[in-house]
């Protein structure tokens, strides 16, 4: 036992020192930061105000078109040729032209620039020069705008999920599906990356020909183990790090941001726009934050559960791939030949990862439900399904069966381990590998 | 001599041949014990159930008295035929940890890997990564990793491979030295003068089998031909027929050389004295087969007689 703990040790401690350890546990919260503080940041920093010059043949819009404060919109008297012509001798950006025919003809609109234009732009001229347009419609049908704008109706659903005892429990399925979303990913990169260290770590031990030495003094299946457990605490530290860190800069990212909106919301006011306008530009930065969504999610399954079970399925999953990629690495003697054996044991994690796509959108279905109890697929799939809601025997179950396949796998990986280490020379078959499995001590 | 190891009637079977078949041998204790064999002969599946890296399907090693358990780990040094270590590891580190999965203590370990770096003169090697190391470097570095626990057994496959002269040298010196304070040491190679130099027993497996097992000196026995070598100046004849004229050249300066079979079993003395009376003669020596020729006549097929 002494001697397991001292091989943990020392997988644990050669991997933290690498620097490449440090690198990944720093860039990636980082990066999760970036991906969505760069976005906001960018929406709330285009000042860039564009003035846009409207030859209106037809007389309809002028006055009607507001500008912002991104966009001036400003009506001149000249003739549209004219207007061309005198585009880079005025300070207009962008030159509009609606011709006479516009209520007939609602093509008739021609939008001239020095640079070519934004989508974006080009959306809010043309929206603009369609509502005015619908209203003009509107009024000509003999419809009245007011009432039209007091039906207008928006319907905007709660959501409960209600247990047995009749509680009810609103659930925000957007935090779901972000929750969801990262639990499959983190899963799937882990299992893959912490399984290939391992077989990576067998194939060193194999090439470097210090394996007969190390067996010499503790068991194989001492060593294989020893291994993935020291591998898996290196994942979980690195877990550990990356949540502390996303934490701590989605935080300070977040502080930053709304000290931002802030900041636009006191231009806007300066500017004369009205609470409601406010409350919707804040509310659509609220939306951009993930962590707002997920944060609402986290209340409605309790956050430890979720942690437990990430822990518990990360663990289980890790030690049942860890040890057939264990197995792959005693076969093999170095990391090209290993690409062969690893086929069939990335195929399902592979797979799971495609069934978790499927199970954000079904998380209740019978595919969901057996996904997330086959041993092979349901670490991944059982935490898909965990931010939707999972009862708890159902947890439990998936679970045990995926212990029993973990130790299905290590007898396994142990007996083709034990054989394959002392292997040299020609590449194993999968007949071979099979019949080592029934090798007697 | 009481006997260290004893390996009775050890089978070992792998899916297309038998590795072992029938191996008997007892190493005593305190020898340097040669296991001899060509490429393929089973000494490395000996060597690895001796390791309790793999189980014999059939018989038992004997360790000291008591059937080999996994409590004998540390008591047997083991340096592999392919050998390495941990390249991206610090050689003091790596010596550390393979000492403690020997079943080291830690501070007991430090004490001792101390000293053999004093004595090997390596002692800025310990913060040295493996891979920065010279091959003789980490020849010196697997044997010190072999013997650090001061085991009672210490087994040596094909020790002298790879070595340089100098390094060669030192590792025999260390085996003396270790033979000395009472270790066992077991060695498997094919140079036949490490085994002439170092040995006191040895054992041949052939083709899965031991074909040949004893003390040197009496398995040297086993195979003289009583045949002598004679340099003389004169004129040498086989008349009365007590002994067969081989062969004969001549060296320098009038002396000549022959090889002679004492046919008729008679005593060496009087055999001499019957070639006093013919020849003037300048030396008198019994041929004694080296183990060179033993192996090369067993191995080749004949002197299955003698076993």
């Amino acid at each position: 036992m002494n001697k397991i703990l001292l091989i943990i040790q020392r997988e644990y401690t050669t991997r933290v020192r690498k620097k490449s350890f440090w690198i990944a546990s720093l860039l990636v919260p980082f990066l999760i930061a970036g991906v969505y503080a760069i976005p906001i940041y960018l929406a709330l920093s285009s000042n860039d105000t564009k003035n846009i010059d409207v030859v209106d043949e037809s007389g309809l819009f002028k006055g009607k078109i507001k500008s912002d404060e991104e966009l001036t919109y400003r009506f001149i008297d000249k003739s549209f040729e004219k207007a061309k012509t005198d585009l880079y001798i005025s300070d207009a950006d962008i030159l509009v032209n609606i011709q006479k025919d516009i209520l007939q003809n609602p093509n008739g609109v021609k939008i001239v620039s020095k640079k070519s234009v934004g989508i974006g732009t080009q959306f809010d001229i043309e929206g603009k020069i369609q509502n005015e347009l619908r209203n003009i419609k509107f009024q000509n049908a003999n419809i009245d705008l007011k009432v039209l704008e007091e039906n207008k109706v928006k319907v905007n659903a709660e959501t409960f999920t209600i247990q047995e005892d009749g509680k009810e429990q609103s659930n925000s399925s957007t935090g779901a599906m972000i929750l969801a979303g990262v639990f499959g990913i983190i899963l799937y990169m882990s299992v893959l990356l912490y399984g290939s260290q391992v077989m990576n770590g067998v194939i060193e031990e194999k090439s470097n020909r210090i394996i007969e030495v190390m067996i010499s003094s503790v068991r194989p299946f001492q060593l294989m183990i020893g291994k993935i457990v020291g591998v898996g605490l290196v994942g979980l530290t690195q877990f550990m790090l990356w949540g502390i860190l996303t934490f701590a800069t989605s935080s300070a990212t977040t502080a930053v941001m709304s000290g931002k909106i802030e900041e636009k919301v006191k231009t806007m006011q300066s500017k004369g726009a009205n609470s409601l306008d406010i409350k919707k530009m804040k509310d659509e930065f609220k939306s951009k934050n993930p962590l707002n969504n997920i944060s609402q999610t986290v209340e409605n399954v309790s956050l430890a559960k979720m942690i437990i079970c990430f822990l518990l399925f990360y663990i289980g999953g890790y030690l049942l791939y860890s040890s057939l990629f264990a197995a792959i690495g005693s076969a093999v003697e170095n990391s090209t030949e290993a690409q062969q054996f690893m086929f069939p044991v990335t195929i399902p994690i592979i797979i799971s990862f495609m069934l978790g796509q499927y199970i954000i959108q079904q998380p209740d279905s019978p595919v969901a439900f057996w996904a997330s109890m086959f041993p092979l697929t349901s670490p991944i799939n059982m935490m898909v399904r965990l931010p939707f809601g999972v009862p708890n025997w159902e947890i439990a179950l998936s679970f045990t069966i995926l212990v029993l396949g973990f130790l299905g796998a290590s007898w396994f990986a142990g007996k083709v381990y034990r054989v394959g280490i002392l292997m040299y020379g020609k590449k194993p078959t999968w007949r071979e590998i099979s019949k080592w499995v029934f090798y007697k001590g | 001599m009481s006997n260290i190891l004893e390996a009775q009637h050890v089978v070992k079977r792998y899916a297309e041949h038998t590795a072992l078949n029938d191996v008997s041998i007892e190493v005593p204790q305190g020898s340097i014990f040669g296991l001899l064999g060509p490429n393929g002969a089973g000494k490395t599946s000996l060597i690895r159930i001796i390791n309790q890296i793999t189980a014999p399907d059939e018989g038992q090693i004997i360790l000291n008295g008591e059937r080999l358990q996994p409590k004998h780990i540390e008591d047997i040094g083991y340096l592999p035929e392919e050998r390495g270590l941990y390249k991206k590891m610090k050689v003091g580190e790596q010596l550390l940890y393979l000492a403690q999965l020997k079943g080291m203590k830690k501070v007991d370990a430090l004490e001792k890997l101390k000293m053999w770096f004093i004595k090997f003169d390596i002692k800025d090697w310990w913060d040295k990564n493996v891979e920065d190391l010279s091959k003789g470097m980490q020849q010196k570095t697997q044997f010190i990793a072999t013997i650090v626990h001061e085991p009672k057994l210490i087994i040596l496959d094909e020790p002298f491979s790879g070595f340089d002269p100098i390094n060669a040298n030192l590792l025999k010196d260390e085996i003396l030295e270790l033979k000395q304070r009472g270790t066992t040491i077991i060695f498997s190679t094919h140079r036949m003068e490490s085994v002439e130099e170092l040995c006191d027993n040895i054992a041949l497996i052939n083709k899965s089998k031991v074909v040949l097992h004893g003390e040197k000196k009496e398995v040297k026995n086993r195979f003289k031909d009583n045949s002598y070598s004679v340099e003389y100046t004169g004129n040498l004849h086989n008349e009365n027929g007590h002994f067969e004229l081989i062969n004969t050249q001549i060296l320098e300066d009038g002396i000549m050389k022959s090889t002679i079979k004492n046919i008729q079993n008679v005593p060496v003395n009087q055999l001499v004295s019957q070639l006093m009376n013919q020849i003037e003669l300048k030396s008198f020596n019994e041929n004694i087969p080296s183990f060179n020729e033993i192996f090369i006549k067993v191995v080749g097929g004949e002197g299955n007689d003698l076993l």
